[in-house]
């Protein structure tokens, strides 16, 4: 065990974890956005910089990725911290101008106007955090999906973008995305996920007849633990 | 050409010595050599067809045999090549054609006669000089790790050891404990020539104490600054130095595999390390039990895509795992988790070749030359508005002013210098009252400018700032990895606010944002690329400040760069009405008014191509 302080209280952390594991532990906050805990920490988003002090050395590093030490001290909201932070949500703002989560966050922040020229803004959803690529590797298991070109270029996407192969339509990339911009749709016996450009077809449920999960999903997780088959022919309300 | 005569194992010290003296023998034979620059930049200059020139003409005058033929790589005056250096006398002839073979042969080796037109003429006193030493250009240079390029046929491992390689490694491995070896490099001061400057002995010593049986070294060649080539001049001019260099490296850090990442846009460094790595194997310098010493070590290459961020060490590594070249978070060093998550150790070309250097001359002499906090030599490659650009190498501490004036020349055309950039699109531009800066890792940065990888770019008054760091803002966010947000979405915006300042709407509040911007940018990049990228933009504000606001308060591009803020006119005056300008505007723009009389321009209809300014031998057409 090390303690470490964060913001002028002193907490018990135990050898391994993260800054930002410790602070949510304690209730302490800490906004991300690329963070999950299913998930390797990627450092992507930068929201959750905060200021160590290490010895005589003062710098700002990202809680989701600094591995506590003993007799760290931490600093959460320091205006360094906060000039920083603020400056990164004026840049999520200037390119998910019309997001919701984005606008919500910006104005948290105390961000009333946009610091970037009106011309200049630009109406994405996605931020580019690669949740959904990372949730499909480390979660999923496929990889359907990953982040490619380089730069202001780069997005997630299908390989060649085209339609998505290996995607098994479980839509965990659509449920792990914190800012809304993977669009799913169940539409009948259909699921569509337009930005691998896939669609399923739903499996019925023998007993109450709704179509409850893609038969593409359920035949991966039916032979990856090794079930019987028929094992999904009623739907987890029926059983 | 001497060559491997038989392929025989240095199996030991004496092995190794016996094969030098006999090399040593076979080239004291007195007979005269020409040392013929093969580097990539004297190669668009016909080098290589010099090169069989040279071959058809000695046997045409029946001097094969008697004169040594030496091909080599890199012998830093670009500028002026191709270069041939004749020993004995030390005679350098620059920009050598094909026509001047047959009376090099005939009349300086045959007779020892000097040929005027050949040599180098000192811009300073306009005299000629005959010997390489005494040439400005070369004479306040150090060239301790360049310097052997002339010596050494490229990628010739048996050149490289007559003039003593591999003693190093011999005196390392057989001598000398690891413990021994890093004391050594951390007493020699010996900092990483790769751009930030890390004490190099201090990164070994922490590979070396780091838990794990496997471990790496890595040479990081993937050199991409914009306008620098110094890690490929030495790299394919003298690749064994290098490789001596990881070996004992290597071996003092505990590690038995090393990759050398090449930049594939290097195809004469790669060439020359992979014909250097396999004469190494041959020679029994790398595999099992190297020297008789017990130790074993193999090297792999692998060459980069391309990729700028490539450079950056925790990058590179994802690269030769095979995976997207992103960088990740330092927090944990790559001397314990690097390559695979094994403790690895990376070092730039040039670091490397300094190692053999250390191990041979010791600390004690290492220290002498360079400032306090930076020890040795740097390679520089010298480019820009300069009158003699090439790969130089300058003891620390040595001043801008000396590089620029005494090494380079001065400016070309007479024209007058503005700013030196060092350290590529992480560096800073810096102007002229900071030429008496002694160039040094601390200095440099203080400065807010950085050592960089060894480029150093050099400006006169046509240059626009305000447009080169908009330059290097779209280098860079075309080079940005992508992952991380400041990074990626930083530069762009820094680079959309250049582009209105320079079309003329640009507003006061603009510097406040590009400073706030820049703050944010160098403090939560993830890895250095997006730290330092503010640097052009914050040294150009810094030193150039009034450049900036001629271009938001009075819409004018001084230099004349800036197209949207530029107008080109007619001086009447200096106009006789020849009508070449009329003729070659590809818009129409000017009118012929009759003979003697100026033409007339129509603003409205000119693109700013700039014919017209090019065309007219009068002076006849200004820009404003």
């Amino acid at each position: 065990m090390v303690t470490v302080n964060i913001d002028g209280r002193d907490y018990e952390a135990k050898e391994g974890q993260t800054v930002l594991q410790v602070a949510r532990e304690h209730g302490v906050d800490i906004p991300t956005l690329c963070h999950h805990e299913a998930i390797e920490p990627y450092g992507a988003c930068r929201l959750c910089i905060v200021e160590i002090t290490r010895g005589r050395r003062t710098r700002i590093v990202t809680s989701c990725l600094y591995p506590v030490e003993e007799g760290l001290k931490v600093k959460t909201n320091s205006p360094r911290v906060m000039s920083n932070r603020k400056m990164l949500v004026e840049l999520l703002l200037a390119r998910c101008s019309k997001n919701k989560v984005i606008n919500q966050l910006a104005s948290e922040m105390g961000i009333e106007k946009p610091i970037v020229r009106p011309e200049y803004l630009e109406e994405e959803d996605c931020m580019v955090c690669g949740l959904c690529v990372r949730t499909c590797e480390q979660v999923v298991g496929v990889s359907a999906i990953s982040l490619v070109n380089r730069g202001i270029t780069k997005e997630p996407a299908s390989p060649f973008l085209e339609s998505a192969r290996d995607c098994i339509g479980c839509g965990s990339c659509y449920y792990v995305c914190p800012t809304g911009a993977i669009k799913m749709e169940d539409k009948g016996d259909k699921r569509y996920l337009y930005n691998w450009k896939v669609e399923f077809k739903l499996k019925k449920c023998k007993v109450c007849g709704n179509y409850w999960a893609p038969e593409k999903q359920l035949e991966y997780i039916r032979k990856k633990w090794n079930l019987p088959e028929g094992f999904f022919d009623i739907c987890p309300t029926c059983k | 050409m001497t060559m491997i005569t038989a392929v025989k194992k240095i199996g030991s010290r004496q092995d190794l010595e016996a094969l030098r003296k006999e090399l040593v023998k076979e080239r004291r034979a007195e007979r005269p050599v020409i040392s013929l620059c093969n580097g990539t930049a004297c190669r668009p200059y016909g080098c290589l067809k010099l090169t069989e020139d040279f071959k058809k003409e000695l046997a045409k005058q029946g001097l094969e045999g008697k004169v040594e033929l030496r091909v080599t790589g890199c012998h830093g005056l670009c500028e002026k090549g191709p270069i041939v250096v004749i020993q004995p006398g030390d005679i350098f002839y620059q920009q050598v054609n094909s026509e001047d073979v047959p009376e090099i042969l005939s009349e300086t080796i045959t007779r020892g006669k000097i040929i005027d037109r050949l040599l180098h003429t000192d811009p300073a006193t306009g005299r000629k000089v005959v010997h390489r030493n005494e040439i400005p250009f070369y004479r306040k240079q150090e060239r301790n790790i360049l310097g052997n390029n002339v010596e050494i046929n490229l990628a010739n491992i048996d050149d490289y050891i007559a003039i003593g390689g591999y003693t190093a490694l011999a005196k390392a491995l057989l001598e000398m404990t690891s413990e021994q070896i890093i004391d050594e490099i951390k007493a020699s001061g010996l900092r990483g020539r790769g751009g930030a400057g890390f004490p190099t002995g201090t990164k070994w010593e922490s590979c070396r104490h780091a838990p794990g049986d496997i471990k790496y070294v890595i040479v990081n060649a993937d050199e991409g600054d914009p306008g620098a080539y110094a890690n490929e001049g030495l790299l394919s001019g003298n690749p064994h130095s290098v490789l001596e260099g990881l070996i004992i490296g290597a071996y003092a850090i505990g590690a038995k595999q090393g990759y050398v990442y090449v930049r594939n846009e290097y195809p004469l460094s790669l060439a020359n390390i992979t014909t250097a790595l396999r004469q190494a194997e041959q020679l029994g310098l790398l595999g099992t039990n190297i020297l008789g010493s017990g130790f074993d070590f193999s090297v792999r290459i692998n060459r980069g895509g391309g990729a700028f961020v490539c450079g950056e060490s925790t990058a590179l590594m994802a690269s030769l795992e095979g995976k997207v070249g992103e960088p990740r978070a330092k927090y944990v060093h790559t001397a314990e988790k690097g390559l695979w998550n094994r403790p690895s150790d990376l070092n730039n070309v040039e670091t490397w070749a300094n190692v053999p250097l250390i191990i041979n001359k010791g600390a004690e002499w290492y220290r002498k030359l360079g400032t306090e906090g930076s020890k040795g030599t740097k390679i520089f490659s010298l480019v820009g508005k300069i009158n003699n650009t090439g790969l130089v190498e300058v003891p620390m501490g040595i001043t801008l002013r000396e590089i620029i004036y005494d090494i380079g020349g001065g400016i070309r055309d007479g024209k007058k210098f503005k700013a030196v950039q060092t350290g590529g699109p992480s560096g800073g531009c810096l102007p002229e009252s900071m030429l008496d800066l002694p160039v040094d890792f601390d200095e440099l940065s203080k400065a807010g400018s950085m050592m960089g990888s060894g480029g150093m770019i050099v400006m006169d008054e046509t240059t626009c700032m305000v447009d080169i760091a908009k330059y290097f803002l779209t280098f860079l966010e075309e080079e940005s990895c992508g992952k991380c947000l400041p990074c990626r979405e930083g530069i762009k915006r820094m680079r959309q606010v250049f582009d209105e300042i320079t079309e003329g709407r640009g507003s006061e509040k603009d510097l406040e944002f590009l400073e706030q911007l820049s703050a944010t940018l160098i403090d939560s990049s993830l890895c250095g690329l997006g730290q330092t990228a503010p640097n052009p933009v914050l040294t150009t504000i810094r030193y150039f400040r009034n450049e900036y606001e001629a271009h938001i308060r009075d819409k004018k591009c001084p230099a004349g760069v800036c197209k949207a803020l530029m107008h080109y006119y007619v001086i009447e005056e200096k106009c006789p009405g020849c009508g070449l300008c009329v003729k070659e505007c590809p818009q129409q723009a000017i009118a012929f008014m009759g003979k003697k009389k100026p033409v007339v321009m129509d603003e409205s209809k000119c693109i700013k191509c700039g014919v017209c300014y090019d065309v007219c031998k009068l002076g006849a057409i200004g820009k404003r």
